[in-house]
């Protein structure tokens, strides 16, 4: 159900940027009103989010600990797994971000024969979303190309590395296959294993058709049904330069492309992709282990109020004497 | 919190990254105008200007195929008329200057296409010699 309800939705999304392209009253609408708003949102949601993570107090050290920790000198400690210092913390953060190494770890738990519970390693997760994000930033930097006028060498040259192969013309963009072939592993992953199954939400699906349906008709535009690619870039540079200009001959095929990126853009702020910013605010990463070495005052501990066994003494003494109990302090 | 400042400096920088279009094309003093060419005269006889935006890399392509692989090395255009399938015989022929027809819309769209590797540029002083 989740499946096909994120599936029809995207579907019909899709349709709308279709229509939005098609009909000449709503072109302005679609090829310039909507990229605004959904920008603008993006902007103040992605803001928003990281604001309120930000006020979120983090009184205490948690980091996920997943080694020997910093204590005697002749104790050898795992500076990455379990690190004690900003810089330690700074690699932990890079390589998790960079390679995402918390995922490296996944493991496969089945029921063998036996019945017998048997662990493995679960190396493709990470692998297809290893792939997928950096051929993701790749994609988007080379779109720079039709935001950036003159356009950049260092633009010029991701465009270049990624065509290596020069297959057909426009050459083929590695990054291109290695995206839709991600996201379609990413995709059967969540529809074949029964378990991730079960656990997949709307949301999971939608923003993965979101994904596939922005590749999609980029691929398209691209290899299959082409398009005046210097009347996108005018589109696009219109916008980037607020003089928007909506070009006659640009097929109602790149209006599905930039109305789900529209969609996808407004939606981020709301939705699970928030990872992006979030996974810098984790507080299970991106602090050091020092919970041994200095002590972390809870700083909003309101002062509690105690009596003492003296004070009590004090207070009663006569009383405690008179019973002729043992006093503590005579 | 010490980590406020550290937050606030990184959203910042995002927010200056994905908005890099906007201030980089205001200091390049950027406009939404097309790239001018220089068009010859007539009609094309293999497609439209339309067409010919889109898919005028298909069309060459397909062309070299033919060329290379059956030996087909004349087209009809749709004028009528039977053409040599070729780059700086046929296209060239027209569309005189490359870097005011072709470079124009290919630097616009950031597109380095691997034609002028093998093909020649043909000058406006072989031309007349011819």
């Amino acid at each position: 159900m989740n499946v096909l309800g994120s599936l029809a939705v995207a579907s019909l999304l899709a349709g709308l940027g279709f229509v939005g392209g098609q009909a000449a009253g709503l072109r302005p609408v679609f090829g310039t009103l909507i990229p605004y708003a959904a920008f603008v949102t993006f902007l103040l949601g992605v803001s928003y989010r990281i604001l309120v993570w930000m006020r979120s107090p983090v009184p205490f050290r948690i980091p996920t600990t997943c080694g020997q920790q910093k204590s005697l000198p002749w104790i050898k400690s795992s500076r990455l797994e379990n690190p004690s210092s900003t810089l330690g913390v700074i690699g932990r953060m890079a390589l998790e971000i960079g390679l995402f190494r918390s995922l490296f770890r996944d493991t496969r738990v089945e029921l063998r024969e036996g019945p017998r519970l048997a662990y493995g390693e679960a190396r493709l997760l990470w692998l297809g979303a290893l792939l997928f994000h950096w051929s993701l930033l790749f994609v988007v930097l080379r779109h720079l190309r039709f935001f950036l006028e003159p356009v950049p060498a260092v633009v010029n040259v991701l465009a270049s590395v990624d065509s290596f192969f020069q297959v057909g013309a426009p050459g083929l963009y590695v990054t291109d296959v290695v995206l839709t072939g991600a996201l379609g592993y990413l995709l059967l992953r969540r529809l074949v294993n029964p378990q991730v199954r079960y656990i997949s939400l709307f949301a999971d699906y939608f923003a993965l058709f979101l994904l596939l349906g922005i590749a999609v008709s980029g691929i398209l535009m691209r290899y299959v049904v082409r398009i005046d690619t210097v009347a996108a870039k005018q589109l696009a540079l219109g916008l980037v330069t607020f003089s928007p200009v909506l070009p006659e001959k640009v097929g109602p095929l790149f209006f599905v492309h930039l109305f789900l990126l529209s969609v996808l853009a407004a939606y981020f702020p709301f939705s699970k992709l928030m990872h992006m910013g979030g996974v810098f605010l984790s507080p299970t990463r991106n602090l050091a282990n020092t919970s041994r070495m200095r002590r972390h005052i809870n700083p909003w501990n309101s002062p509690v109020k105690v009596h003492t066994y003296e004070e009590w003494e004090d207070e009663f003494r006569d009383k405690i004497k008179a019973a002729g109990l043992p006093l503590e302090k005579e | 919190m010490s980590d406020r400042g550290l937050i606030v400096g990184g959203l910042v920088l995002f927010l200056a990254l994905v908005t890099l279009p906007l201030w980089f094309n205001v200091a390049a003093g950027t406009t939404s105008k097309l790239p001018e060419l220089t068009l010859p005269e007539g009609k094309d006889p293999f497609g439209t200007a339309e067409y010919m935006r889109a898919s005028h890399m298909d069309l060459l392509m397909t062309w070299r195929d033919e060329v290379v692989r059956n030996q087909e090395r004349t087209v009809v255009g749709l004028d009528g008329k039977t053409y040599a399938k070729s780059l700086t015989g046929t296209c060239l022929a027209c569309h005189v200057n490359r870097a005011t027809f072709c470079d124009r819309c290919h630097d616009y769209a950031a597109v380095k296409p691997t034609c002028w590797e093998c093909h020649l540029e043909p000058r406006p002083v072989q031309r007349a010699a011819q």
